[in-house]
């Protein structure tokens, strides 16, 4: 290795992550548990100076560093800044309902950080190896924030089967990756996607690897058919836990995916378009279906964030940076709404009582109109109506298929979002129309109560101007995808 | 943005909306409603410059305000009104004003979020019809289904919530598919989500032309809404407060026909010929059929309902009388002015049967009877709208009636003849309710119990009386505002894009 032209600014946010988490992981030893809110204010700190460094080295093009491991493009940078927003807001809506449940502990902020770290990488690496290595720091360290709740059997549950079935999912994935290295000879990204190009490489074991590695991909999103876990672990973990699983990993998820299927394997298009296309109306159609079944908002959810999944797909399936920027901007807002959907619901949640179910909601506009808009704002922004940013988003993936003739995949995806209709319209009959049972005071902190509220306007401000983040997210892409 | 006077009708209105809604609970109420009103009063006010300063001598889009809004998806923020358009925002903003004051001491529960949602949506109702932006027609059409159905699922009757779930699962059917259609538009027209883009794309093949007007036929028929698909607004209506149910039947039906003219005949025009013996047909349904379910009905507002549905039905006739690749000019007017009027007049029907319901507390006619001993005001007024609603000559719903029938005449004396019978039914259906209702003995201790109109309610009255037999006597000050609009769309619709 030549360490003179050893790189390290690209990797400034991640090292500073890593030895402001390693500082936290060592100060908290010594805090004791009443004064437990200098690991939370240093935390939040930590990700206030990510993002500020994050942003000062913003630079338009892909610079590939570390032998060919890590790339600081445009599209990281633009969602790890979205990740460190996410984390933090994540960090503020869990406050209290952590230390209701006894988990505001040193390890819940450290271990946030490291899946934090670990996204950090999925979302900046230009090889299998590092894609990997992030992958399982941000699995390892879900695993056990679910488990932190040692004395509730759900949770435990839940943080089994996301153990059992993430590592399956692992596996699929790099028994894909063993034989796309056998069929090109490289993990580094831009190897592998020029030995396709040259035509040099096996075809039959380059589609194998294939099928495996979409597998283990569909498995990390959860996209029907491999879906199974996500309801199981929404609903069983704390919902601290779930909001933490279903915001920033989506992210980092989706920049995964691009990553392997656009970068990598980009010549293959017309090999992976197919499986989405099953991947995306299944995911639509299974997951818009089972949550009008549900009473349980959390596994309501679930089923939602799967059919969520399914339109982001579609932007995937156009196969071009159009469609690619339009799934960004999917996914930011989709996290974005969920966040605000999520809170409502930790806020609603006190000590000793889980605001769960659908009937916890009832009459929420009786008891706090504030609240109920907030939520509205949130749920109707999931179903996709305008004026709010999920109708936008949406809007810019069905765009992007028609534009590449699949008109029918485009009325599949609406006839989808009209039957996802009915259950978010459900939950605001329950809150609107219903008479209010639970007459027990709403107690929320001012901080949170400000931050969901300026979180839920910002999906109405959104929807009103979008044209600032979206013509971010084409730029992002455009710049990301011309190098590699 | 907001010299522009239809920025100023679509946004007057939200912001007066939020503002009510910022005054909080029911111990302010007082303030809310007096805000609202002189939030009702300012839209209406900065509505009547489109009507005063439309020039009726210059044909295409006029007020036009066109900026970028999303650039990267193709979509501009493009406002215009031509002599069509601008009629039903004036409208809108006069019924929001009446609306307003209709649902005055009656609602006491969340009075603010009540006031705000009319106004919000008075707001997004008047974008969709001065939008010029395919996108931005529909993000107004479709918003405007979510203050709607808050207002029948909280306000509302008995089964609101299944109404409420109807309506909006029933409306989103039809615009998703819309989307659908102009976002294929879009890559049709060049990357542009203008209308008049659409409108003006050429050769586009008879299947793809029939394959758009379906996805136009769900989006607008259903809002119409036409025979088969009318089965929400019946219990739309029945479950609506009374201002929602006024609002509903004067201007959220008229957007379904307003999309006929402006998106489905001038960009599909041989498709729109091609189907036109079937919508002439399901508009026939609607009007004889339906006048007869109007007939049977036992609830008064269900009665209305129906009787809306008819009368829409004449209004889809008229649009789609052709000869040859000819529209009928009679019919077209005649079918606008059917729909200004019914506007008026639905508006003043259900504000009439919300007046005795807020006193007895039923919507039932056998629960009536006598009523004009009671409340002779009243019973005047109602008869004038009753009228009206028959199409008795010299009241507003005679004239469109009439135009409609003279050019059906024109094209098919069958099809007239059909039309004609509605003259009957609507008599029969209204007056009959109108004779249980208001008069005979007072059989009840309810009725025996009735007040007549307050100052509030006599004032509405008078100014809805004034409008109905205004345009009756003088329908030339509205056709005179829309004649060059329809000629153009005529002539547009008869080129031939095949």
């Amino acid at each position: 290795m030549n360490w003179a032209d050893l790189n390290l600014m690209p990797a400034l946010p991640e090292m500073f992550l890593l030895g402001a988490l390693s500082v936290i992981l060592i100060l908290d030893l010594f805090i004791p548990d009443a004064k437990r809110g200098i690991t939370y204010a240093l935390s939040l700190l930590t990700l206030l100076v990510c993002a500020v460094i994050q942003v000062s080295t913003f630079e338009p093009f892909a610079t590939i560093t570390l032998s060919g491991m890590f790339v600081d493009d445009p599209l990281s940078d633009i969602v790890k800044v979205a990740m460190y927003g996410v984390t933090a807001l994540v960090l503020v809506y869990t406050r209290q309902y952590v230390k209701d449940r006894g988990l505001f502990k040193g390890e819940y902020f450290t271990l946030t950080l490291f899946a934090l770290l670990g996204m950090n990488l999925m979302v900046s690496a230009s090889n299998f190896v590092s894609l990997y290595l992030g992958l399982e720091l941000l699995s390892l360290s879900l695993y056990s924030l679910i488990a932190l709740q040692r004395e509730s059997g759900r949770a435990i549950e839940a943080a089994m089967k996301y153990f059992v079935l993430g590592a399956l999912a692992s596996g699929l994935l790099l028994y894909g990756v063993s034989m796309v290295y056998g069929a090109t000879g490289s993990l580094e990204l831009a190897k592998v996607a020029q030995a396709i190009a040259s035509g040099s490489a096996n075809q039959t074991l380059l589609v194998f690897g294939l099928v495996f590695i979409v597998a283990g991909l569909a498995f990390k999103l959860g996209a029907v058919p491999f879906h199974m876990w996500v309801p199981d672990v929404y609903q069983g973990s704390s919902t601290a836990m779930t909001l933490m699983i279903g915001a920033a990993p989506k992210l980092a998820a989706f920049v995964f995916v691009i990553r392997i299927l656009v970068q990598g394997l980009g010549e293959m298009v017309a090999d992976w378009q197919g499986m989405l296309v099953i991947l995306a109306v299944l995911s639509m159609a299974i997951g818009n279906l089972t949550a009008i079944a549900q009473t349980n908002l959390k596994r309501m959810l679930a089923y939602s964030t799967i059919s969520h999944m399914g339109f982001l797909l579609l932007g995937l399936i156009a196969g071009n940076a159009e469609g690619y920027s339009a799934a960004l901007f999917y996914v930011i807002v989709y996290v974005l709404t969920s966040l605000a959907g999520f809170g409502i619901l930790l806020g609603l949640s006190r000590a000793g009582f889980e605001c769960e179910t659908l009937d916890d909601l009832k009459g929420l506009n009786g008891r706090n109109s504030w609240y109920a808009l907030l939520m509205l704002l949130a749920l109707f922004s999931m179903a996709g109506i305008p004026p709010l940013a999920g109708f936008y988003a949406k809007f810019a993936v069905i765009q992007s298929i028609v534009n590449i003739n699949l008109l029918w995949l485009a009325i599949v995806a609406v006839m989808m979002s009209l039957i996802g209709a009915f259950y978010y319209l459900r939950v605001v009959k329950v809150m609107y129309f219903d008479d209010v049972q639970d007459h027990s005071p709403i107690t929320i902190s001012g901080d949170m109560k400000l931050i969901l509220s300026l979180n839920a306007i910002a999906l109405l401000v959104l929807g009103m101007m979008p044209e600032r983040l979206i013509a971010m997210c084409v730029e992002a892409m455009q710049q990301s995808l011309v190098i590699l | 943005m907001f010299a522009n006077p239809l920025s100023l009708v679509i946004w007057t209105p939200i912001v007066a909306g939020l503002l009510v809604l910022a005054t909080g609970g029911d111990q302010r109420a007082p303030l809310a409603r007096w805000l609202a009103l002189a939030g009702g009063v300012l839209g209406f006010l900065v509505s009547l410059p489109l009507f005063t300063q439309f020039d009726n001598l210059h044909g295409g889009m006029q007020f036009v305000e066109n900026m970028p809004w999303i650039e990267s998806l193709g979509i501009n923020y493009h406002l215009g009104v031509d002599g069509i358009s601008m009629l039903f925002i004036v409208l809108n903003s006069f019924t929001t004003l009446m609306v307003i004051l209709a649902g005055w001491e009656v609602i006491q529960k969340r009075t603010a979020q009540y006031m705000a949602a009319f106004l919000i949506m008075s707001g997004l109702i008047n974008g969709a019809f001065a939008a010029l932006d395919a996108i931005l027609f529909y993000v107004f059409f479709e918003g405007m289904l979510i203050p709607m159905y808050l207002i029948i699922g909280v306000w509302g009757g008995p089964r609101r919530v299944y109404a409420s779930i109807k309506f909006f699962l029933y409306t989103l059917l039809g615009s998703l598919l819309m989307l659908v259609a102009f976002i294929y538009l879009y890559f049709q027209a060049g990357n542009s989500f203008d209308i008049q883009a659409f409108q003006a794309l050429k050769q586009i093949p008879m299947q793809v032309q029939i394959l758009l007007f379906i996805a136009f036929f769900l989006s607008f028929a259903v809002k119409v809404p036409m025979w088969p698909v009318h089965t929400w607004l019946p219990d739309a209506h029945v479950e609506a407060p009374t201002g929602g149910s006024m609002v509903l039947a004067a201007i959220t039906l008229k957007i379904g026909a307003y999309g006929f003219l402006r998106f489905a005949l001038p960009i599909v025009p041989d498709a729109s010929i091609e189907l036109a013996p079937i919508m002439i047909g399901l508009s026939l349904v609607a009007v004889v059929y339906i006048g007869l379910v109007a007939l049977v009905q036992t609830d008064m507002k269900k009665l209305v309902a129906y009787s809306s549905i008819s009368h829409m039905g004449f209004v889809t006739l008229g649009m789609f009388l052709f000869t040859g690749s000819q529209m009928n000019a009679w019919a077209v007017e005649g079918a606008l002015v059917q729909m200004v009027s019914h506007g008026f007049v639905s508006a003043a029907m259900f504000f009439c049967i919300g007046v005795m319901y807020d006193r007895v507390h039923s919507r039932n006619i056998a629960d009536y009877g006598g009523v004009a001993n009671k409340m002779p005001i009243f019973a005047a007024f109602m008869m004038l709208f009753g009228m009206a609603n028959s199409g008795l000559p010299a009241t507003s719903g005679f004239v469109g009636e009439f135009m409609v029938i003279m050019g059906a005449v024109q094209v098919n004396f069958l099809v007239a003849a059909l039309a004609a019978t509605t003259l009957i039914f609507g008599a029969a259906y209204t007056l009959w309710m109108y004779k249980r209702v208001i008069f005979g003995d007072v059989n009840n201790h309810h009725v025996e119990e009735m007040k007549d109109v307050n100052k509030r309610e006599f004032l509405i009255l008078v100014i809805l009386a004034v409008t109905v037999l205004g345009m009756g006597l003088y329908p030339q000050l509205f056709v005179e505002k829309m004649h060059l609009s329809v000629n153009e769309l005529i002539a547009h619709v008869a080129q031939s894009k095949l």
